[in-house]
């Protein structure tokens, strides 16, 4: 009665290959969804597989700085040193699965945790890419995403017939061909677009007419009852998105700002004890979830000091 | 099992009906707290005298019993209820093969032990995340660890990788296939040299 065993591993592996390899549309995705809804054995072992090759992204981070000495290592000739040497500088962070669901009913939703990175694909190839501790709900049509919180990165295929919406807070963002990130905290929405246009306009009832359209290297910041825009140097857009890789890039940052950034992405958290202290600036790009590593760099270039408190780290002049 | 063909499958599709407006959740649920007890699970299997191939299977059974209850409401604490699965259906597969060596029975309590145990916390867990997936990728073959490199550092497509590596498209096959199911076993499953490093 029950399939093979390792049968069902060896079509897992077949599936995950496939849409791999591409190309990869969308009556692709309704048969794997259709295979993966036939038994739990079928979602179990595709899960299985496709989590850990999911894990091997994380040698993507390996590209920047070490990358080009580990690439050579593999045109040459495969050398274990080289790759270590490369892999330090990989980035480590909570697994993160990328979603593949599609023609689903209803509204879904989708969260990562604190630490957490997560990329969404959506059916006609949009992606939503959710840093940390971040949750959005897609709407069936898949045309329609909720920022409900945190911060997300939307690569959008534009389709002039079906307008792409993200809702966040009392605001509205309608893509116009566009790639464009997201963020909510506190009372504060910021729209930073990088590519194409994207228009931000108000919801709430009694500022209908408040609206921006924003073009490449603008940043909005919305609030309650403000809404402005500025424009962002292309460096400064680009340290935006170190998320994306795993890694924080602060510029000229205050300490309390870079300890504000770390505690988004770490159970434990940094604190800054005192104001002279949380006035020091920093530069540089650091992984997200090694508050160990920055903070042994705060002792030895700030010359504050450190002290380990389990839960948190305080840092003190 | 073969008298009524028919009803079993309606059945079947009527659970998995209920089941499916939670997917995403159970499939992150799964990934998040059961994967990483493969490596324990295995081995606590292993100490029942089983072979390589009868661990694939139980295991996979147990992970369809595990998210068959996880549907209806997510267990929690996890790990006592993934173990208490993984007790049962081995005691199910002991009855129906009808030899039971008696060590195996007492080893079953032996379990209460791993159930104790605490886990690993999520610091340690993510300074092993990178040494994991470096020291399984060290340990694909070689031509394996060159196509995932390309794959994934390089970020080539697979037609790409095989123009480069000078090999087929179906050998470019074989090599990442391979390479997909030796990283979940080695990921998920116990590698023994990885864990021992302190």
């Amino acid at each position: 009665m029950s399939e093979n065993r390792q049968s069902v591993r060896a079509q897992a592996a077949e599936w995950l290959a496939r849409r791999d390899r591409g190309p990869w549309d969308q009556e692709d995705q309704t048969a794997l969804e259709q295979w993966l809804g036939q038994s739990l054995a079928h979602s179990t072992a595709f899960w299985r597989l496709e989590a850990a090759w999911n894990r091997a992204n994380r040698l993507r981070a390996a590209r920047g700085d070490g990358g080009n000495r580990f690439l050579q290592a593999v045109s040459n000739r495969f050398t274990p040193m080289l790759f270590r040497a490369a892999a330090a500088a990989l980035v480590i962070g909570v697994a993160g699965t990328s979603a593949f669901y599609a023609m689903q009913p209803r509204e879904r939703s989708y969260e990562t945790t604190v630490g957490g990175h997560e990329t969404l694909t959506l059916g006609d190839g949009t992606k939503v890419e959710l840093n940390t501790d971040t949750k959005v709900r897609v709407s069936q049509d898949r045309r329609k995403v909720w920022l409900d919180r945190g911060e997300a990165y939307f690569d959008v295929v534009h389709d002039a017939a079906h307008p792409f919406t993200v809702m966040v807070g009392e605001h509205r963002v309608t893509d116009l061909g566009t790639k464009f990130l997201v963020r909510q905290n506190a009372n504060r929405i910021e729209v930073s677009l990088f590519e194409g246009r994207a228009k931000l306009d108000s919801t709430a009832e009694w500022s209908r007419s408040r609206s921006a359209t924003l073009m490449p290297g603008d940043v909005a910041v919305a609030t309650a009852n403000s809404l402005s825009v500025m424009k962002k140097p292309e460096k400064a857009m680009t340290s935006e998105l170190g998320w994306r890789r795993g890694v924080l890039i602060f510029r000229h940052a205050s300490l309390a700002e870079a300890a504000a950034e770390f505690n988004r992405y770490n159970r434990r958290k940094l604190v800054v004890e005192d104001a002279a202290a949380a006035r020091l600036t920093i530069d540089g790009t650091f992984q997200a979830d090694n508050i160990d590593d920055f903070t042994r760099l705060a002792q030895l270039v700030l010359g504050v000091r450190a002290e380990d408190r389990g839960s948190e780290i305080a840092l003190m002049r | 099992m073969a008298d009524k063909p028919e009803t079993g499958r309606d059945e079947a599709d009527l659970r998995l009906r209920s089941v499916s407006p939670t997917v995403p959740a159970l499939q992150e649920w799964f990934v998040r707290e059961v994967l990483p007890l493969e490596a324990t699970l295995m081995q606590f299997l292993r100490r029942s005298g089983r072979s390589k191939s009868d661990i694939d299977d139980l295991v996979q059974d147990i992970y369809v019993r595990v998210c068959e209850t996880a549907a209806k409401e997510l267990p929690d604490p996890v790990k006592p209820f993934v173990f208490t699965v993984a007790r049962n259906l081995l005691i199910d597969r002991l009855r129906r093969e009808q030899v039971v060596p008696i060590e195996t029975m007492e080893d079953l309590d032996a379990l209460n032990v791993a159930m104790d145990a605490p886990g690993p916390d999520q610091n340690v867990i993510a300074r092993e995340e990178l040494r994991r997936v470096q020291a399984a990728l060290d340990r694909l073959p070689r031509r394996a660890r060159e196509a995932v490199i390309l794959r994934k550092v390089e970020g080539l497509s697979w037609r790409e990788i095989g123009q480069r590596m000078g090999i087929a498209d179906r050998t470019v096959n074989r090599h990442l296939t391979d390479a997909m199911h030796a990283l979940a076993d080695m990921l998920y499953g116990d590698p023994p040299d990885v864990r021992r490093k302190p």
